[in-house]
């Protein structure tokens, strides 16, 4: 036969974006968060972060060669969820504790369930959770910036009553410059709200994500926690509430987790508002300072179903049944 | 004219019209002609001609008895040489005439302007002129012309968005032979009386527009809306949508909502053959692709192969690795170049292994890109991962069927998922599970 033609279905044109391209863009838009977690604590942060992503990396490799699967790593998913979880993590977090994260992360939640795509919930916030429950002590150590000293008490912990690491910070506050630049005791990469924001512009620009569920997530806990006051209704400081803690990191990078946020417009709006509620509800009532985690977990687990009843209608279509 | 609606969804496709300012050539006739009985949406024709026959330009050699058909002539004068299925575009094997040539194109005695006096007679002439949808579809136009009597009908839609990547066939016509677009459109409107007219055409060319804006001032019934140059502009539904506001509701037809549309060849088309009553046996087609030596408008006789389209073009600068019938976005693949051009084609392109390869598959990352591109409000990755899984009767509750298969989803996807194709498995599926 002449010259063979190939031929195939239609479109015969791509796009040039690749998965690879926007888990390397979700990395980039990381660096700030990583610079600045290891400014504030130090080079002992570097070495958690390093160990978690090779971890990450390993595991996602042995897990696909033991499953006798096609090599994805180089992806880059599992390097996103590596560098996600130690930024996640507290800088003086054990690193046998932070390899077991990984491999959880990695292993148990995204590949078992079929690797990247098929997971239910954030490989990296599902770890975390099951850390700060197994490891409580390790998990809530936390260091003061610049200096390797155990911290007495979190930013959010000292707004909490119940929480157990108070007395000795219950006297002073930390300023909204420093919860801004991130000179507060947290999580490696969750301290910096101008570094997590410096991400999200980039996030913004090259359009890997869009504003919605950030805004309307953090827009949600700020109006919840000015209403719902400690000294009656519209007392709050929801402007502490949004830079303290984790819930610029979550918000940002990962309630928008492709993988387990809804895809349409009205599902991405009901998804960001209850993770907002439940923030909330952890927060100002739960018996741990923070509530972000679980807050975005409980809503990756009902993103199916809003999937479901958030079918847009077609084109031109009228109006489905859920 | 300012835009009114914007439709949403589609995809910042690339332009490539290379050959903008090419203007059309006209190939030698080939030593033979291959002329399938089906170039149209709708029952095939019978041949009329047997081998040894002997015919003339313009002769009509095949039709068929079925209202939704429409006739077939000869492009050339010549020989029939053979009668029996051959390979046919779409990769199916379909009844031809195979016409040798005798170079002499003499015009077939019977050719001259149709007599019209009414409605009928116009619709009986387009009907014998073997006029299908130029714009890609190959719709009869007899039948798209007639719609049921209790369709009002108060826009006519001309469409000259042209919004796939490469072809600029309707582009030439709009600026090589404006007048007789306006002139099919003044008859159009007249003999089925339709009050206004709207030509739409994409805002990337905006020579077209003001040439047809320039002519269209002699009459106020017609007027050109600039569209965003956005895939898929062109599409029947989008188009709908954009000049009118109105959407043509899931699975009814643009007769639905008042519209009919057009493409500008095929209205244009009209005029010429209300002229000159020779039928439609040549088609003005964009050669282009990266491998193409001399890219460039032809008009070609209907039944010519690629190859010689292609050997007119300079030939191949590598082996064509795809070579396709239409634009990148919806173009058929073809499995030979001995298959010949049809009266809906509007482009032949060829690529290189680079452009032309099927990228792999990776898993999806749910990113939502193809919903949002969707200019059908579908949710092509749902579609996609059912149609996988084999879950055929869920299929209907993501409106599958509402899918115009215009590529976007699969164009946006950064995993390179191979949506439209499953897609295009699901619909086969979900309509044979009605049928039974």
């Amino acid at each position: 036969m002449e010259n063979r033609l190939f031929v195939c279905s239609s479109p015969h044109l791509r796009d040039s974006v690749t998965t690879q391209r926007i888990m390397l863009d979700v990395i980039i838009a990381l660096l700030p968060a990583t610079a600045a977690g290891i400014l504030f604590f130090g080079l002992r942060s570097a070495l958690v972060i390093i160990v978690t992503v090779a971890a990450s990396v390993l595991t996602e490799y042995l897990m696909r060669k033991g499953l006798k699967r096609e090599q994805t790593i180089s992806d880059l998913s599992a390097v996103v969820t590596g560098l996600l979880l130690a930024l996640n993590l507290p800088p003086s977090i054990p690193v046998w504790v932070a390899i077991v994260g990984a491999v959880i992360a990695t292993g148990l939640i995204k590949q078992l369930f079929g690797g990247l795509g098929q997971n239910f919930m954030n490989p990296a916030l599902g770890a975390r959770v099951i850390l700060v429950v197994a490891w409580a002590r390790q998990m809530t150590t936390w260091t003061e910036p610049f200096i390797d000293a155990v911290a007495s008490a979190t930013p959010l912990s000292l707004l909490d009553a119940s929480a157990t690491a108070t007395p000795l910070g219950a006297n002073y506050w930390y300023s909204y410059l420093d919860l801004f630049l991130g000179k507060i005791p947290g999580c490696i990469g969750e301290t910096s709200a101008l570094a997590i924001l410096l991400g999200f512009v980039y996030l913004l620009f090259r359009r890997v994500i869009t504003w919605h569920i950030p805004v309307i997530y953090t827009g949600t806990v700020a109006v919840l926690t000015w209403i719902l006051g400690p000294e009656g209704l519209f007392t709050g400081d929801p402007l502490y509430h949004v830079l303290a803690g984790g819930l610029l990191m979550g918000a940002v990078f990962m309630a928008t987790d492709y993988v387990t946020c809804p895809m349409t417009r009205k599902g991405i709006v009901i998804y960001a508002i209850g993770c907002g509620l439940l923030t909330v509800l952890f927060r100002l009532y739960g018996n741990m300072p923070e509530g972000v985690s679980f807050a975005i977990i409980l809503m990756n687990i009902v993103t199916p179903l809003i999937d479901r009843y958030t079918i847009p209608v077609a084109f031109g279509g009228e109006k489905g049944v859920g | 004219m300012a835009l009114k609606w914007v439709f949403r969804g589609g995809v910042p496709a690339p332009h490539r019209k290379n050959t903008v300012e090419s203007e059309t050539s006209v190939i030698n006739t080939p030593e033979k002609v291959i002329i399938p009985m089906v170039q149209h949406i709708g029952a095939p024709c019978t041949p009329l001609v047997k081998q040894g026959d002997t015919v003339k330009v313009g002769q009509k050699i095949g039709d068929s008895e079925a209202y939704v058909s429409s006739p077939v002539h000869s492009s050339v004068s010549g020989t029939v040489t053979r009668v029996e299925p051959m390979l046919y575009a779409s990769g199916k094997m379909v009844m031809s005439v195979e016409i040798k040539t005798d170079g002499k194109q003499e015009v077939y005695d019977d050719i001259s302007p149709p007599e019209i006096r009414n409605r009928d007679d116009f619709l009986k002439a387009i009907r014998d002129s073997g006029l299908v949808g130029l714009g890609g579809a190959g719709f009869p136009t007899h039948v798209k012309l007639n719609p049921p009597k209790d369709k009002v009908i108060d826009h006519l839609i001309i469409n000259g968005a042209e919004c796939e990547p490469y072809i600029t066939s309707d582009y030439r016509e709009m600026v090589e032979n404006p007048s007789g677009i306006i002139n099919g459109v003044k008859l159009v409107l007249d003999y089925l009386n339709i009050p206004k007219a709207i030509i739409g055409i994409e805002d990337n060319k905006p020579r077209a527009i003001q040439l047809l804006t320039g002519l269209a001032e002699s009459d106020k019934r017609i007027s050109v809306q600039s569209l965003r140059s956005r895939y898929p502009q062109g599409a029947e539904k989008t188009l709908v949508y954009t000049v009118t506001g109105r959407k043509v509701p899931s699975g009814k037809l643009p007769a639905d909502v008042g519209c009919i549309v057009l493409n500008v060849n095929t209205v244009s088309f009209i005029a010429s053959y209300v002229e000159t009553g020779m039928p439609l046996i040549q088609k003005r087609v964009t050669v282009d692709g990266p491998v193409v030596n001399q890219p460039k408008n032809v008009n070609v006789p209907i039944g010519t192969s690629l190859q010689e389209l292609f050997d007119f073009c300079g030939g191949f600068k590598s082996t064509p690795y795809k070579v396709l019938m239409g634009g990148p976005m919806m173009g058929i693949a073809q499995y030979s170049l001995e298959t010949s051009v049809i009266k809906n084609t509007n482009a032949i392109l060829a690529f290189d292994e680079k452009e032309g390869d099927l990228p792999a598959e990776w898993a999806c990352i749910r990113c939502g890109k193809c919903i949002n591109a969707c200019p059908m409000k579908l949710m092509p990755l749902e579609l996609n991962r059912l149609v996988m899984a084999n879950k055929i009767y869920e299929l209907d509750r993501y409106h599958i069927l509402d899918c115009i298969e215009c590529g976007s989803c699969s164009y946006s996807c950064p995993s390179k998922r191979h949506l439209v194709q499953s897609i295009r498995m699901g619909k086969d599926a979900v309509r044979r599970v009605k049928k039974t």
